[in-house]
């Protein structure tokens, strides 16, 4: 095989392994509240300024910064669902979504105002990696990695803990879930906190390999999005493996026509796949 | 834990501007087992909704021993020791036979028991044991029945709610899930059961209410009411 053409299928699952917590954590909060987060790729772009502003301006080292953004966008995702997501429950779908797009738009001014339109760079960069023929980006390589161990923390934790089990069993049915002493509301937070989680991981993934700045969310958000409707909203695994899929697709895409056309293909594809499987990839 | 008496008064409850029970009176005491038989739509899936706190009562007094059911968040009432087996089974499809079973083990004291309790479920529901790694949806609807039973049984609960345990099943499998019915009560559990199946039901149980179009028209001892006319003509086809 063309080592180009292998380099850019190993890069495109790297990239998929990044593309794949934020489509975990939006799937999740979509299973479990049923509200779609329209902000997440907002809440991954605090994170990777909380990184970035703890490393760089206040002298925290890398490790401290990255255990830090967890609990703080793990945080934010509880207040964004006690503040605008709970008041809204009852309310029609629409209604939901343009509030957490006003909630996107906030959090892209609040940016914009507190650390202005600059493009900030970590400064990390990794030497790549020569495996066998091909160059692999080290910090790529560490991300793909962490997003692996993250994603299968999750599985056993979804799998194997009362409250995963709870979570999984109330994506289907919601009114019979006191019966069993659970407590939906409480469910609700468990899975706000755990989707914000899951953004402030991606965000320690991307800001060591992305600048940031207050629309870094625009270049991630519409395909995280795209990957999720691609495997089933609200379908963990389906969502799991486009990621890898749509990773595999844009990177390839590159290789044989260049970046900017690798999108078109991503989303040429994405509209196909709607037309064939409107439910989705892997819908059953 | 020891038992508590379900006492409903004065009950009246509905559905927006349909109500469904006036003034519906009941009581169970501990270790007995009892029914309450109707048409459909007399009103006896929305008692037992009540009685689980899925359905807060427009007015009348609902309590378990010293617990104001209508006073007390739904999801506390396992806690309490009620427990009730939806209509419709209401099992998580999607789960496995054990996972399933671990949601019903949800409350802090179930799971401190959980290994005691799914022995105690497995014993009785023997297949369930087999199938325990089987997704719930691909069982037989009788096995689904003893598995939203088993599920319903890991809490530990003082009063068992059976909402039409027989709806839907091949006639053998009735009697079996009849059987395990006469066997929980037998273990000194007390058993609230609604049915249609009313000659089934009135086998197993003290005594029954008959409901109609929301008000209890009748009760009595089973025996009282399987030989009652009335009771008779209206349920069991009788001459």
């Amino acid at each position: 095989m063309d080592p180009f053409l292998l380099e850019a299928i190993v890069n495109g699952i790297l990239l998929g392994g990044v593309f794949a917590l934020p489509v975990l954590g939006l799937n999740l909060v979509f299973g479990v509240v049923d509200v779609v987060w329209l902000c997440y790729a907002e809440l991954v772009m605090v994170g990777m300024y909380c990184v970035w502003f703890l490393h760089t301006q206040a002298g925290w080292p890398l490790s401290l910064a990255f255990a830090a953004c967890l609990p703080v966008v793990a945080m934010l995702g509880l207040l964004l669902h006690l503040l605008v997501v709970k008041p809204l429950l009852g309310s029609p779908p629409i209604t939901q979504v343009l509030a957490t797009g006003g909630v996107l738009f906030i959090l892209q001014g609040g940016a914009m105002l507190t650390f202005g339109t600059d493009f900030r760079s970590l400064g990390v960069e990794m030497p790549p990696m020569e495996v066998g023929e091909i160059f692999v980006s080290g910090t790529k390589l560490v991300a793909f990695v962490a997003a692996l161990v993250s994603a299968a923390g999750l599985w056993a934790f979804l799998k194997f803990t009362y409250v995963g089990t709870a979570i999984r069993a109330i994506a289907r049915d919601r009114e019979v879930m006191p019966l069993m002493g659970v407590d939906p509301q409480r469910i609700y937070l468990v899975a706000s906190a755990v989707g914000g989680g899951l953004a402030g991981l991606a965000a320690c993934l991307l800001v060591v390999q992305l600048d940031v700045h207050p629309f870094i969310g625009l270049s991630f958000g519409p395909i995280t999005f795209m990957i999720c409707v691609m495997g089933g909203l609200g379908n963990m695994l389906g969502g799991f493996l486009a990621a890898f899929l749509m990773g595999v697709i844009i990177s390839t895409g590159g290789f044989w026509w260049n970046t900017e056309m690798s999108y078109v293909v991503a989303f040429v594809f994405f509209i196909v796949v709607m037309f064939a499987r409107p439910r989705g990839l892997f819908a059953r | 834990m020891e038992g508590a008496t379900l006492s409903l008064e004065g009950i009246r409850a509905g559905y927006g501007d349909f109500q469904a029970l006036f003034d519906v009176g009941l009581k169970v005491s501990p270790g007995e087992a009892v029914g309450v038989v109707g048409p459909n739509g007399a009103g006896k899936t929305t008692l037992l909704r009540v009685i689980s706190g899925m359905l807060r009562p427009k007015a009348g007094t609902a309590r378990f021993g010293s617990t104001d059911i209508a006073a007390t968040p739904a999801h506390m009432l396992p806690g309490i020791g009620i427990a009730h087996v939806p209509e419709n089974r209401r099992l998580f499809p999607h789960l496995t036979v054990e996972e399933n079973l671990k949601v019903g083990a949800y409350i802090p004291a179930a799971r401190r028991r959980y290994a005691e309790r799914e022995a105690y479920v497995f014993d009785m529901f023997p297949r369930l044991k087999e199938r325990r790694h089987q997704l719930a949806g691909t069982m037989s609807g009788g096995e689904q029945q003893m598995c939203a039973i088993g599920r319903a049984l890991m809490s530990s609960p003082r009063i068992l709610l059976l909402d039409e345990p027989s709806a839907g099943l091949a006639p053998l499998v009735v009697a079996q899930v009849f059987a395990l019915v006469q066997r929980i009560r037998a273990e000194g559990l007390t058993v609230l059961i609604v049915e249609q199946n009313v000659a089934q039901v009135l086998r197993v149980v003290d005594r029954a209410y008959v409901l109609d179009a929301g008000h209890v028209v009748a009760e009595g001892s089973s025996a009282a009411l399987a030989s009652d006319p009335k009771i008779r003509s209206a349920f069991l086809g009788g001459h």
